[in-house]
C-alpha cells in the first residue's frame, strides 16, 4: 500500500513536469503583446504571396509578427464561422468576404474599419472600387472589411483552337452560343473537351458559376416575400441546361472538378472554354504556363439578363473580440494598400497583384502591359456586376453567386452536392431540386413572417 | 496462450519425393505472389514519394511522367520556399502531443492493467467494458462541449487540450492491450516476489516492466501512431500556436494552382516520423497485437 | 453512460476475498482499486462530463449564427433529427463502409498473412513494404488517393490507362472514379490502409500455431485444405474476431477519409461528417447535440451487443 501510493506520487511528479512543458501552448508560441497578429486565411495563391512577404516587409517596418494559419477554402470558412460565431478570439484578422459582412456585422463580430484603415490618407478608401466598398459595408452604413483582391466571372477561351476551327467569340455571348461552341470544339484535339464548368459539391465552387446562370436564366433562391423558388421552371431550366452542357460537352471528372481541376484543364489543353472567376487570368498569363497569350476573354454568358458575372472579394475583416486590434488595422492597411501591390508587382511580377480592388491598379501602366489580355475585361464585369439586384426580380438579401444570409452557407453545400450528383447521373436535375427545394423552404420559413 | 511470435518457422524436410518437389515449386510460386502484392501495396506510396520529387508540371501530366527529372522542389515548398511558413511549429506540436500523451497513457494504463489482471478488483470485466464502451462512442459527439469548454477555460489552441484528448482516445485501447500482456506475467514469479518482500515499484520495476516490455512497445506505438494521425481535434481546437503536422499537410490542398508534388512532398515528410518508428518497431507489433488478440 | 452496469456478464467471483473483518477487507479492497482510479477517473471526467454537456444542450434552440436567440426548446431538436432525411442517409453510409472495409481488409488480410507465413527470399522486406500504407498519415494517405490516383485528368489510374492504350494503339476509356464509385473510393483508400493492420494481427496469430499438432496432421495425411479448415481457422478464430473489432471500432469514426475525398458528397457523408457538417456549416448546436446524444446510444445498443460477443474473449480466460 504505502509503496503503491509511492509509485503513484512518483507518477504524478512526472506528468507534473510533462504537463507543465506541455502547458505553455504551442510551438507556434505566442503572448498577448500589441507587436503581433494572427492572421487567418485561406490559401489561394495571392495569399500564399502575402504570406512570403509579410516577415520581410510589413513585420522589419513595423516589428508587429504575424502567425498565419492557411487553410484550402472549405475548411477555413468553417473555421473562420467557428470562430467569428464563438468569438473564441484566437485570430484578429480572418479572410472573409462580401458574403459574411452582411450578417456577420449585424451579429457584432465584426470592428468596423470606419475609423480607423477607412480614415488614413495613405490607405485611400476612395480608390476602392464602388462596387467592392458598397459590398463589404453593413446594413448599418459602417464599413466592416477591406478587399485584397476583387473578381467578377468571365468567359475565358482558346483563341488558336478557335481560329483552326474556324469558330468566332462574340464579346457578348449567350449561353445559347456557347453551348453551340462548346458542341463544335468538342474533340478539336486529340481529349480536348468544349468546355470546364466546375461540378465539385461546395456553395463556393459549383454554385459560383451556376447560380449566375440560374439568375440570367430568370431562376432565384427565393423571391422578395421568402418563398423558395428552387424547383421553379426557370431555376429547373437553368439547372438543366447547365448540367447537360457539362455531362455531353464538358470535362472529365465534372462532378469532382472545381477551380484548381478547370484550371489545370486550360492550361493542359482538356478543354476549349472555362467559364470562371476574372482572378484565374493572372495564372493562365502567368509566364510559365503553357497557354499564355493563346486565350481570349469575354464577358460572362447570358440569356434574359443583360450581364451576369458576380462579384466577389477575398476581405480582412477584424474580429470583435481580436486581443491584438491596433496591429490588426496595420495589418490591414498594408496587406490591401497600394505599396504591397507595388512590392508584389516589383518583386513577383504585375501579373500576380492581388487586383480587382482598386481603380488606380487598373490605370497602373506596368499593370496593364503585364494584364492586357485581360484587364479591360476584368474591370468591365467587377463594375456591371451588382448584388443587389442580379436576376430579373426582386430579391429579399443580396448577392449574386449566393444569398448573402447565414443559413446560405449549409443550405448551399447540401443543395450543391445534390447537384453534383446529377452532373455525376446519380440523380435527374428534378429530383436534386426537389429535394433542394424543402431544404430551402425550410430556411425560407424562418424569415416568413 | 502464448505467443512466441516471429521466430522463423522451420519448414519440413520430409522426404526427397515428389510431393517435396511439387511443394518446392509451389512455394516458390506463392513467394512471387507475396511479392507482388507486396509491391502492389507499396505502389501508391512509391508513386507518392516519386511525385514529391517532380516539378509541378510533370506531376500534373497524362500519360504520367516517371522518367521526369528530379527536384526538390517539393519539399522545398514544404519547408516553406514560397510560403515562409515552417513546417517546423507543427512538427513540434505534434511531436510533442503524441509523446507526451502516449507517456502518459502508459502511466495511467499500466496500473489500472495491473488492477485488472493480476490483482483484480471486484467486477473488473465491468471496468473492461466501460473503457471499451467509452472507444465505440462518436468522438465528434463530444466536439462542441470540448470546445466550450476548452474556450471557457482559455484552452484552446494549446498541446496540452491536445494531449489530454490523446490520452482519453488511447487509454482505452492501451488498458485492453497492456491488461492482456500483464495476464502473461506468470503468477509464480509474482506470488514468489511478494513472498520475498517485494513491494509494487519493485514488482513493476524488476518483474511487470521486463516480462511485459514489448508489449509496452507495441502498446506505445500505437498510441503514438493514432496521436500523431488524429485530425479532427486538431483542426477543429487549434489555431496559430498549437496545431499540428495532419492540419499543416491540409494547407498544401489549394483550390487555385497546381499542388500535387508540393502535397506529396508534404505527406512523405509528416509521415517519416511514423514510417520510421514502425519500421523500427513492426516485431514489437506483430508481437503485441498478437498478445492484444488472444488475453 | 451505464454501459457497466447494462453489461451483466464477465466474472463476478474472480476477487477471492479472503478479509475476515470488514474494515480489512475494505482497506484491501481499495488497495485493489488505487492502481486502478488515476485512468478511470481520468476516462470519466473527459469523456462523460462534456457529455452531460452535450445533453443539456441538446435541449436548447441554440443556433450560433443568432447568438441573442438562445432558448429553451424542449424535444425541438430531437424531432428535427428523426425526420432528419440526411442523418438517416449517414446512418446507413456508416454501416456499409464500415462493413465493407473490415470485410475486404479482414480477407485480404489474412491471404497476405498466409503468404507472409512462409518462407521465402526476401519475406522480411516484403512485410516491410507491406505494412508501409498502415504507416502513413491517414490525411495523407487520403490526399494521395484522391488527387495523385484516382484524379482523372493527372491521376496514375487513368495515367496507366492512357499509357497503355497508347502502347496498344487504342483511345483508353478515362474514367471518373470518384464520381462514378465515391463510397468506393473511400473504401479503396481505408483498405488499403487497414489490411497491414488486419494482417499484423493475423500473422501473429498464424506464428503462434502449435507446430508439432499441424506437422503431425500433415504427416497423418492431412490435405492443405483440411490443415486450413480444421486447424488454422479455428485457431485464428480469436484473432479475426479482434481484427474485426480493433477495425469496427476505428472505422466507425472515421473522418478524414470522408473529409479529404469527397468533402461528404455524393452521398457518402457518414455519421462522424454530417455531425461535423452541422457544427461547423450550419452552426446548429442544440440539432447537433441532440444527434449526437441520439448517437451516442445508438452506440451504445450497439457497443453492448458488441462487447458481448468480446466478453466471450474475457470469460474464456482463467487467471
Amino acid at each position: 500500500m504505502r509503496q503503491s501510493m509511492r509509485a503513484a506520487s512518483l507518477a504524478a511528479g512526472a506528468l507534473c513536469i510533462a504537463l507543465s512543458a506541455s502547458a505553455c501552448g504551442g510551438a507556434g508560441g505566442s503572448s498577448a503583446s500589441d507587436k503581433e497578429v494572427n492572421v487567418l486565411m485561406v490559401n489561394n495563391p495571392q495569399m500564399v504571396d502575402l504570406q512570403k512577404l509579410t516577415a520581410d516587409n510589413f513585420t522589419k517596418q513595423t516589428g508587429i509578427k504575424v502567425n498565419f494559419t492557411v487553410l484550402p477554402e472549405n475548411d477555413v470558412r468553417a473555421k473562420i464561422s467557428q470562430e467569428f460565431s464563438s468569438q473564441a478570439g484566437q485570430y484578429d484578422v480572418a479572410s472573409i468576404s462580401n458574403y459574411e459582412v452582411p450578417f456577420y456585422s449585424k451579429n457584432g463580430w465584426l470592428s468596423s474599419l470606419d475609423d480607423s484603415v477607412a480614415k488614413s490618407a495613405d490607405f485611400d478608401q476612395s480608390d476602392i472600387l464602388a462596387p467592392m466598398t458598397k459590398s463589404l459595408t453593413g446594413a448599418d452604413g459602417k464599413l466592416y472589411a477591406e478587399p485584397f483582391y476583387g473578381e467578377s466571372s468571365f468567359l475565358m477561351y482558346r483563341k488558336d483552337v478557335f481560329a483552326a476551327k474556324g469558330l468566332a467569340m462574340p464579346d457578348h455571348p449567350t449561353w445559347q452560343q456557347v453551348a453551340d461552341l462548346a458542341a463544335k470544339a468538342d474533340g478539336a484535339q486529340p481529349g480536348m473537351k468544349g468546355i470546364c464548368l466546375r461540378g465539385q459539391p461546395g456553395w463556393g465552387q459549383v454554385l459560383a458559376p451556376l447560380d449566375t446562370v440560374v439568375n440570367t436564366f430568370g431562376g432565384t433562391w427565393f423571391d422578395k416575400d421568402w418563398s423558395a423558388q428552387v424547383n421553379a421552371p426557370e431555376f429547373v431550366k437553368a439547372t438543366q441546361f447547365y448540367t447537360d452542357l457539362v455531362r455531353q460537352h464538358g470535362e472529365n471528372g465534372a462532378p469532382q472538378a472545381g477551380y484548381t481541376e478547370c484550371l489545370n484543364n486550360l492550361q493542359q489543353g482538356k478543354v476549349a472554354m472555362w467559364y470562371d472567376s476574372t482572378a484565374a487570368a493572372g495564372s493562365l498569363e502567368a509566364k510559365d504556363s503553357p497557354v499564355a497569350g493563346k486565350l481570349g476573354y469575354v464577358a460572362a454568358p447570358v440569356d434574359q439578363t443583360k450581364s451576369s458575372g458576380w462579384l466577389y472579394s477575398w476581405a480582412w475583416g477584424i474580429e470583435k473580440a481580436a486581443k491584438h486590434q491596433d496591429a490588426a488595422v496595420k495589418f490591414i492597411e498594408w496587406a490591401s494598400g497600394k505599396q504591397y501591390e507595388n512590392l508584389v508587382g516589383q518583386q513577383l511580377g504585375w501579373s500576380r497583384v492581388p487586383a480587382g480592388k482598386r481603380t488606380s491598379t487598373f490605370e497602373n501602366a506596368d499593370y496593364q502591359k503585364a494584364a492586357a489580355a485581360f484587364y479591360k475585361p476584368t474591370q468591365d464585369a467587377i463594375n456591371s456586376a451588382d448584388p443587389a439586384n442580379p436576376g430579373v426580380q426582386p430579391r429579399p438579401a443580396p448577392g449574386i453567386q449566393f444569398v448573402a444570409i447565414p443559413e446560405f452557407a449549409d443550405l448551399g453545400t447540401q443543395v450543391s452536392q445534390e447537384i453534383s450528383s446529377a452532373i455525376a447521373g446519380q440523380e435527374s436535375v428534378r429530383q436534386a431540386l426537389d429535394k433542394a427545394q424543402s431544404l430551402a423552404q425550410k430556411v425560407a420559413d424562418k424569415y416568413k413572417k | 496462450m502464448s505467443t512466441t511470435a516471429t521466430h522463423a518457422r522451420s519448414t519440413s524436410s520430409v522426404s526427397i519425393s515428389r510431393t517435396a518437389r511439387r511443394r518446392k515449386s509451389a512455394t516458390l510460386l506463392l513467394g512471387l505472389l507475396a511479392w507482388a502484392v507486396g509491391l502492389l501495396f507499396v505502389a501508391p506510396a512509391a508513386w507518392m514519394v516519386l511525385t514529391s520529387l517532380h516539378a509541378e508540371t510533370d506531376a500534373a501530366t497524362n500519360p504520367p511522367s516517371l522518367l521526369a527529372p528530379l527536384t526538390l522542389d517539393g519539399y522545398a515548398e514544404f519547408f516553406g520556399a514560397s510560403s515562409g511558413a515552417s513546417p517546423i511549429p507543427p512538427l513540434l506540436n505534434s511531436a510533442m502531443a503524441s509523446v507526451i500523451s502516449t507517456l502518459l497513457v502508459l502511466a495511467l494504463s499500466i496500473p489500472a492493467a495491473y488492477a485488472l489482471s493480476i490483482r483484480p478488483v471486484k467486477k473488473w470485466s465491468d471496468v473492461m467494458f466501460f473503457f471499451l464502451s467509452t472507444k465505440m462512442l462518436p468522438v465528434v459527439a463530444g466536439l462542441l462541449p470540448i470546445y466550450l469548454i476548452a474556450k471557457s477555460t482559455g484552452l484552446l489552441d494549446s498541446v496540452l487540450l491536445l494531449v489530454i484528448l490523446y490520452t482519453s482516445m488511447n487509454l482505452p485501447i492501451a488498458v485492453w492491450m497492456m491488461r492482456s500482456f500483464l495476464s502473461e506475467v506468470p503468477v509464480e514469479i509474482l506470488e514468489a516476489a511478494s513472498i520475498d518482500g517485494a513491494g509494487l515499484l519493485t514488482i513493476f520495476r524488476r518483474i511487470i516492466i521486463p516480462v511485459s516490455g514489448p508489449g509496452i512497445a507495441a502498446t506505445a506505438l500505437i498510441c503514438f501512431i493514432f496521436s500523431w494521425n488524429e485530425l479532427l481535434f486538431a483542426n477543429v481546437l487549434t489555431s496559430t500556436a498549437a496545431y499540428t503536422s495532419p492540419v499543416f499537410l491540409t494547407s498544401f490542398v489549394t483550390s487555385q494552382g497546381l499542388f500535387l508534388a508540393k502535397v506529396c512532398a508534404a505527406a512523405v515528410a509528416v509521415s517519416l516520423p511514423v514510417l520510421v518508428a514502425g519500421f523500427a518497431a513492426q516485431d514489437k507489433l506483430v508481437q503485441g497485437l498478437s498478445l492484444g488478440a488472444v488475453k | 453512460m451505464a454501459i457497466a452496469s447494462t453489461v451483466k456478464t464477465g466474472r463476478r467471483n474472480s476477487t477471492p476475498a479472503p478479509g475476515r473483518k470488514a474494515g480489512f477487507e475494505r482497506a484491501a479492497a481499495w488497495a485493489r482499486r488505487a492502481p486502478l482510479l488515476p485512468a478511470l477517473v481520468f476516462m470519466i471526467a473527459v469523456t462523460q462530463l462534456p457529455f452531460v454537456v452535450t445533453v443539456v444542450i441538446s435541449f436548447f434552440d441554440w443556433n450560433a449564427l443568432y447568438p441573442n436567440d438562445v432558448k429553451f426548446g424542449w424535444f425541438d431538436n430531437y424531432v428535427s433529427v428523426f425526420t432528419d432525411e440526411s442523418l438517416r442517409n449517414s446512418v446507413l453510409t456508416t454501416i456499409v463502409l464500415t462493413v465493407v472495409v473490415v470485410l475486404v481488409s479482414l480477407v485480404l488480410g489474412l491471404g497476405i498473412a498466409l503468404l507472409l507465413d512462409r518462407h521465402f527470399w526476401g519475406r522480411g522486406i516484403v512485410r516491410t513494404i507491406l505494412i508501409t500504407p498502415f504507416l502513413i498519415v491517414p490525411v495523407a494517405s487520403a490526399l494521395l488517393w484522391k488527387h495523385a490516383l484516382f484524379n482523372p485528368s493527372y491521376g496514375l489510374l487513368n495515367g496507366i490507362l492512357n499509357w497503355v492504350g497508347g502502347v496498344f494503339g487504342f483511345q483508353a476509356p478515362q474514367p471518373d472514379w470518384i464520381s462514378m464509385q465515391p463510397l468506393g473510393a473511400i473504401e479503396v483508400d481505408l483498405v488499403w490502409q487497414w489490411t497491414p493492420f488486419m494482417m499484423l494481427i493475423l500473422l501473429a496469430g498464424l506464428q503462434s500455431r502449435p507446430l508439432d499438432v499441424i506437422e503431425a496432421a500433415r504427416i497423418d495425411g492431412a490435405s492443405t485444405w483440411q490443415l486450413f479448415r480444421f486447424m488454422t481457422l479455428p485457431h485464428l478464430r480469436r484473432y479475426l474476431e479482434l481484427a474485426a473489432l480493433l477495425g469496427s471500432i476505428y472505422i466507425v469514426q472515421n473522418f478524414d477519409a470522408v473529409f479529404t475525398i469527397t468533402s461528404g458528397g455524393l452521398g457518402t457523408a457518414n455519421l462522424p461528417y454530417s455531425i461535423y457538417q452541422t457544427f461547423f456549416l450550419a452552426h446548429d448546436y442544440g440539432a447537433a447535440s441532440a444527434a449526437g446524444v441520439v448517437i451516442v446510444i445508438g452506440s451504445l445498443l450497439l457497443a453492448t451487443f458488441a462487447l458481448r460477443t468480446v466478453s466471450t474473449l474475457l470469460k474464456e480466460e482463467t487467471r
